[in-house]
């Protein structure tokens, strides 16, 4: 390929609500820029996780080249960067957006500018990024471009006048989005001749090549052979390979300058030594100091991975071991429970990480989990004045030990339409927030301030705000720090036994509202047996709730002849099944699930 | 040479109306259709009888669907057949179910000249109101219209089918049923409890699916405890009657069990003919089309895979599975003996830990050689079963 002048590059993202088509006008201007042929696209060129398809979101960042020949003659190069769109990965998207110069603010042209929008549309403007608007889905019948048009130049503050009008679907005036790229979009800047200074938005583990670095070339120019180091994690390797991304593989090429966005593979082992966010240079020839903005992801929420099967303890730790591979943010270590046997303490960037690791161990591992009740860390206070990290409930020191606790707290913003004002603060009263302020962003749209404990948001605040809002709140979070706390340890008792995989910590003023409701769900969950099981929620020695599941009372066939047999062998294999899919606890069997119930307490 | 002992059943899958209760294969046929049905049963008996040659008949069941929906003629041809072309024991047990409202004087003569020594008879409630809910098609009325038809043909051993645990059912209204229908005296009572199968018309009423659903307002199924109460005194009852309890569900006078069903649960090889009928041969289970028009075509080939499908091959597991959970339905339970004849082991060695569980949680009973389910067991036997399989 011939190398194409710093000016003739673009480098830029799509931002958009959910579901107004930003997959969509991607996989066009894929199709369009002529890179893929019709047959190699698949529905969805950039997300190409099985489990993001299916889910209709971005997970990771990704990035595809394509080259585009302009009305004006000329050729040029775009890179175009995918985010991942939700709050968990909110560093992720803010490196991905800092390897941009610009980006298209897709608006559908009939529901207009939605929560989403205005949050993507800050964080892009934080960015010091040019954005372009475009409005999709013209072919609806109730598309109504010129209202939207008003409404993004009203509520985003941005020239709409000229935005192309088109259907990605269709790929109705897309032409028009590809010029508009070249003269909206700036061309980057920054001196080849620099010493090197290149910014990781992404990085993934293959088999093949090892750890392959996602990257923008801020300063200077990277090639086979450049020594290259880490400035924050300190890591050193040499290039082994430096490329473009083409879509779905790898393009290899001489070198990387100063604008481009591309890859680079070195003999590194873990992608833990290429952190997002940090500054790649040359380590014989280092840049005076890094990139702005890196910081460190730490986990802040935990919970205990099992395998169902004991035996498949060694394959949980190996594909654990892989999955980190892919995923610096994730960590883990190992730890048993009397009910669960030897599992691994797991720690995640929030409940949606948490979720797609234990989906990825499900299918691509082909392992069958059982998952305790998400926590975050608490600082507990010792009367000897030790402090400590509490991260698995179970270690929670007796009280008579413990001077005081401290819980982490986030600095909330909420954007919700005025009619579910009231509703959104309910709900944040509800999990304990601190109302700081709010403010009209226009006449019917406000952002709440609050600030709400960690713990309160893990489970299903998400959720919540969602249904709340009829999904028109968008919620974006980040740490505020520590702040004391009456919390207590909710533990959890089956037939007088205490099983250590239901415990919880949780705020005292909410202890007994946690504490039947957690009974309740147990009871719904954990199917009769042959004796009476009592089950209580209890602080320390005192108990707080109970529920009892009844004994089985009935389980019989009134009949079984010549015609019924095979059928009958079938229910009671059944059965059977489902009996090996509890766990014993002492003499109770409970279903894998129960577990989790921990999490859907808030369901009704 | 000794020949080989072998239960038959045959397969009426005919009746007036479907019941709301009823996941038999049936349905109602007219004349001409019925026809069409006993000249297939023919040919396969016909084709089938060469296959049995070395071994001998002891027990018949017509079973349906209603049986007695079969004209004289037709039911004499079917009994023809099998006279011809299997070796009937001469002391063998000979059972047709038949349902009120279908039985005439001259059918239960044609059957008695047939050989009929055992009739069944579908009442399952003297409520009348309790027979329109299950969507009988006749009165208690219509019941004894039967009964003393059947009584004054000749017929000494009569069992009467009874459902407890019935849309609004109490202790008392089935008291008096089973009261009422042991008073007659027949010789056998069946009492079912209610089991509400998918695709009846009592699963969109009852099912958990329907909880939620909009449905007009049926009387609700008798509680759990109802239900074991209700359980409970059919056995206390039908003792003071002279009924004692031989299966799960199943009552009869001293030397009036049920050989047929006996044979089912005590594992007997057993020959299915006719529509969707089950068999169990040399440890493979096996099952007859259940769609008719090819069951009209195959018949013919009754030895074919077209007819019976695939073969399930009981492995010696499976075998003693199923010597388990079928023996201990019986009141009298499995024995270790027999077990030790079936497979050449001892029970305890292969099920000793479950044994020993099972009977510390009280469930079982052992005593002199037998296992058997105590009145707990009874109640929970699926738990029970299912911890003998493997």
């Amino acid at each position: 390929m011939a190398v194409i002048d710093q000016s003739r590059i673009r480098n830029f993202c799509i931002i958009a609500h959910i579901d107004h088509g930003k997959s969509t006008l991607a996989d066009r201007i894929i199709e369009m820029t002529g890179l893929l042929t019709s047959r190699e696209m698949q529905s969805q060129v950039l997300d190409n996780m099985d489990l993001e398809r299916e889910r209709g979101i971005t997970i990771k960042a990704q990035a595809v080249r394509t080259i585009y020949k302009a009305d004006d003659g000329e050729e040029y190069m775009f890179n175009l960067i995918d985010t991942p769109g939700h709050v968990d990965f909110n560093y992720e998207v803010s490196r991905s957006l800092a390897a941009c110069d610009g980006a298209i603010l897709v608006v559908d042209a009939a529901q207009g500018v939605e929560a989403q929008t205005l949050a993507n549309v800050y964080l892009a403007l934080d960015h010091d990024l040019d954005v372009m608007p475009v409005i999709n889905k013209i072919d609806l019948p109730s598309a109504d471009p010129e209202r939207v048009k008003e409404e993004i130049e009203e509520v985003i503050g941005i020239d709409a006048s000229d935005a192309p009008l088109i259907s990605a679907k269709t790929g109705q005036n897309v032409h028009e989005v590809l010029e508009q790229i070249i003269s909206k979009i700036p061309a980057p800047a920054g001196d080849p001749g620099a010493p090197l200074k290149a910014l990781i938005f992404d990085s993934k583990y293959d088999s093949y090549k090892g750890v392959i670095v996602f990257c923008r070339i801020k300063e200077g120019t990277v090639r086979k052979g450049t020594p290259m180091l880490m400035m924050a994690t300190g890591a050193k390797a040499e290039v082994v390979e430096v490329g473009t991304f083409g879509a779905g593989q790898f393009i290899p090429c001489d070198e990387l300058s100063a604008g481009m966005v591309g890859y680079i593979t070195a003999s590194l082992k873990n992608v833990k030594d290429t952190h997002v966010g940090d500054t790649i240079t040359n380590a014989e020839a280092p840049c005076a100091e890094p990139l702005p903005g890196y910081k460190k992801v730490n986990p802040m929420v935990y919970c205990g991975l099992y395998p169902a099967d004991g035996a498949k303890y060694p394959d949980l730790r190996d594909a654990l071991e892989k999955l980190q591979l892919n995923d610096a943010a994730l960590q883990f270590e190992a730890e048993t429970s009397a009910a669960l046997g030897f599992g691994f303490r797991c720690g995640f960037l929030g409940l949606l990480h948490l979720e797609i690791i234990q989906e990825r161990l499900e299918r691509e591992y082909n392992l069958d989990l059982v998952t305790t009740a998400p926590s975050v860390i608490y600082k507990i206070h010792k009367t000897d004045g030790e402090v400590m990290d509490l991260t698995n409930p179970t270690n929670m020191p007796d009280p008579a030990e413990i001077d005081y606790m401290e819980e982490p707290m986030v600095k909330a913003e909420i954007m919700v339409t005025s009619e579910y004002i009231g509703a959104i603060m309910d709900l944040c009263q509800e999990r304990r927030g601190i109302y700081q302020s709010m403010e009209y962003i226009e006449e019917k749209r406000a952002v709440l301030h609050y600030h709400l404990p960690l713990n309160e948001i893990i489970y299903d605040f998400f959720d919540a705000l969602k249904s709340r809002s009829r999904g028109y709140a968008s919620f974006d979070y980040e740490m505020l720090g520590y702040q004391r706390s009456e919390l207590v340890k909710l533990d959890i008792l089956i037939n007088k036994e205490e099983v250590d995989a239901l415990s919880f910590i949780v705020f005292a003023g909410s202890a007994y509202d946690r504490g039947r409701k957690m009974c309740e769900k147990l009871k719904a969950e954990i199917p009769r047996q042959l004796f009476e099981i009592p089950i209580q929620a209890a602080i320390g020695s005192k108990i707080i709730a109970r529920e009892t599941v009844k004994a089985m009372r009935k389980d019989v066939l009134a009949k079984c002849y010549g015609g019924d047999i095979s059928r009958k062998k079938k229910l009671l294999e059944k059965q059977k099944e489902g009996k090996k899919r509890m766990r014993q606890v002492g003499s109770v069997e409970i279903p894998q699930k129960a577990f989790m119930s921990v999490l859907k307490l808030d369901e009704d | 040479m000794d020949k080989k002992d072998l239960e038959l059943y045959v397969h009426i899958p005919f009746c007036i109306k479907k019941c709301a209760y009823c996941d038999f294969l049936s349905a109602p046929a007219d004349a001409k259709e019925r026809t069409s049905y006993v000249d297939a049963l023919l040919s396969e008996i016909a084709g089938t009888g060469e296959i049995y040659k070395t071994h001998r008949v002891n027990t018949i069941f017509f079973g349906g669907g209603t049986p007695s929906v079969l004209d004289p003629g037709d039911a004499e041809r079917i009994f023809h057949a099998l006279s011809e072309n299997f070796d009937i024991s001469e002391n063998a047990e000979i059972t047709v179910e038949v349902n009120p409202g279908t039985v005439t004087k001259d059918k239960a003569r044609t059957w008695k000249e047939c050989g009929v020594t055992r009739l069944s008879i579908g009442l399952q409630s003297v409520n009348d109101d309790e027979l329109s809910m299950l969507g009988r098609i006749h009165t208690y009325r219509d019941f004894l219209d039967t009964w003393e038809t059947v009584r004054r043909e000749g017929f000494q051993n009569v069992n009467i089918d009874l459902i407890s645990a019935i849309p609004g059912q109490t202790v008392q209204s089935w008291e008096t049923t089973l009261r009422t229908a042991a008073q007659l005296g027949p010789e056998h009572i069946s009492a079912y409890s209610l089991i509400v199968e998918e695709g009846t018309p009592f699963y969109e009423r009852y099912s958990q699916k329907a909880a939620g659903k909009n449905l007009p307002v049926f009387p609700p199924l008798p509680d759990e405890d109802t239900e074991r109460r209700i359980y409970k005194a059919t056995e206390k009852i039908l003792s003071e009657y002279g009924y004692h309890r031989y299966e799960i569900s199943n009552y009869a006078k001293d030397g009036y069990e049920c050989r047929h069903n006996l044979g089912y649960w005590e594992r007997k090889e057993y020959l299915g003919l006719g529509l969707g009928a089950s068999s169990l041969i040399d440890e493979r289970r096996f099952c007859n089309t259940a769609d008719m028009e090819k069951y009209l075509r195959v018949c013919k080939d009754p030895d074919g895979s077209e007819l019976h499908g695939e073969k399930e091959r009981l492995s010696r597991r499976d075998q003693m599975e199923e010597f388990m959970f079928l023996g201990l339905r019986k009141t009298e339970g499995v024995s270790a003996e027999a077990f030790r004849e079936n497979f050449g082991a001892e029970i305890c060695e292969v099920y000793g830990a479950q044994i020993r569980r099972l009977s510390g949680q009280g469930l079982l009973e052992l005593s002199e050689g037998q296992i058997r389910l105590t009145g707990r067991g009874i109640d929970i036997s699926n738990y029970v079963f299912t911890e003998f399989l493997f």
